[in-house]
């Protein structure tokens, strides 16, 4: 592998996570709770999709395939997506999208703020700018998660189970293969071991704030950096890829 | 006042400055559970289209308001009272928040 194949690998598991994840909030568009939760999940959907296309941008420029931003998002297939497992869990009830937001959240504001220092330029200005949005994700997700996991009996039951069942899907946000490997030397990513205590302590001091208890690691799944998914990514897929596929020409 | 309620939360105002120095202005309303949620909502609902610099928010609760009967006794003495306006005054070069 060489160290661009590894770039364009490592750039796409950052806009694939974006893309995926700012899908499944525009979904809450016109489904939100109350009018203002409404606005408030659709405008983090149009903050991660604005992220998604600084990196599928970047990716086509430097894989040379001359695949544009919209190539790399409308036309491939589940296999060839490298986003995390936990950005593609389906919504679920209000509960569970803001749990899997907390998760992911704490996950990419760790991660873009060591980004920051990257000896890559393009992803050293992404992780810059994408911080403060991530800030604010992470702010709306936990605050909610307290509320919810600290509310009445029935919000924090709803919650716990909302943890539990969605808990496997956290450590493969930390794998990492040969591309982390090569990168990681040249100073480009990061290592994820670090970025996974980071996670922890935060999603801790959040959990006790919402005396929620942070289920036990057992059975873990992973798979992401292979493009292995699980079903609903297929899904999420056909829906937003569909008017492009049926209508190769359509423009706005 | 407090007597409007609905399943959503309580009602709080939000108030807008749009640059340092300025007024807060108020731009409308909205709900939420507590204050930080209400900071929140009004980030997202008011200055998504970098409409400003601070935002204040304040339970609906919270505010007095005048109500018609007091019309008379407010605001009616001042309407023959033309000399209280400074139309009669050039405005000077460059001042601008006037």
């Amino acid at each position: 592998m060489t160290t661009n194949e590894a770039l364009v690998k490592y750039c796409l598991r950052l806009g694939d996570s974006s893309l995926i994840l700012g899908q499944r909030m525009a979904a809450w568009c016109s489904n939100g709770p109350v009018l203002e939760e409404d606005i408030a999940l659709s405008n983090i959907g149009l903050d991660l999709f604005g992220q998604a296309r600084t990196m599928l941008t970047y990716v086509g420029e430097i894989e040379g395939k001359g695949r544009t931003e919209n190539d790399l998002a409308f036309k491939r297939l589940e296999r060839e997506f490298y986003n995390t497992l936990l950005s593609e869990r389906p919504n679920g009830h209000f509960g569970d999208t803001v749990v899997r937001n907390l998760l992911h959240s704490a996950y990419t504001y760790h991660l873009y703020t060591a980004l920051k220092d990257s000896s890559n330029e393009t992803i050293a200005a992404f992780a810059s700018k994408s911080l403060k949005e991530i800030t604010y994700h992470l702010r709306h997700s936990a605050e909610w998660v307290v509320r919810l996991g600290d509310g009445t009996e029935e919000s924090h039951n709803k919650a716990q189970v909302s943890l539990n069942e969605i808990w496997e899907y956290t450590d493969d946000l930390f794998t990492m293969n040969e591309v982390d490997d090569l990168l990681i030397k040249e100073n480009v990513a990061v290592d994820l071991n670090n970025i996974k205590s980071l996670w922890s302590n935060t999603i801790n001091e959040i959990l006790e704030r919402a005396t929620l208890s942070r289920p036990e690691d057992s059975f873990m799944q992973a798979g992401s950096l292979n493009g292995m998914h699980s079903e609903v990514l297929g899904h999420l897929l056909a829906e937003m890829q569909f008017l492009p596929r049926a209508y190769p020409d359509a423009n706005w | 006042m407090s007597e409007i309620t609905d399943s959503q939360g309580p009602i709080w105002e939000v108030f807008i400055q749009s640059k340092p120095g300025l007024a807060h202005k108020h731009v409308g309303n909205l709900h939420a559970t507590d204050e930080e949620m209400a900071l929140q909502n009004a980030r997202d609902l008011y200055t998504r289209r970098q409409e400003g610099t601070c935002i204040w928010v304040v339970p609906f609760e919270a505010i007095t308001s005048s109500t018609p009967e007091d019309d008379e006794s407010f605001f009616e003495p001042n309407n023959d009272k033309a000399y209280r306006t400074p139309t009669h005054y050039v405005m000077p070069e460059g001042a601008k928040h006037i």
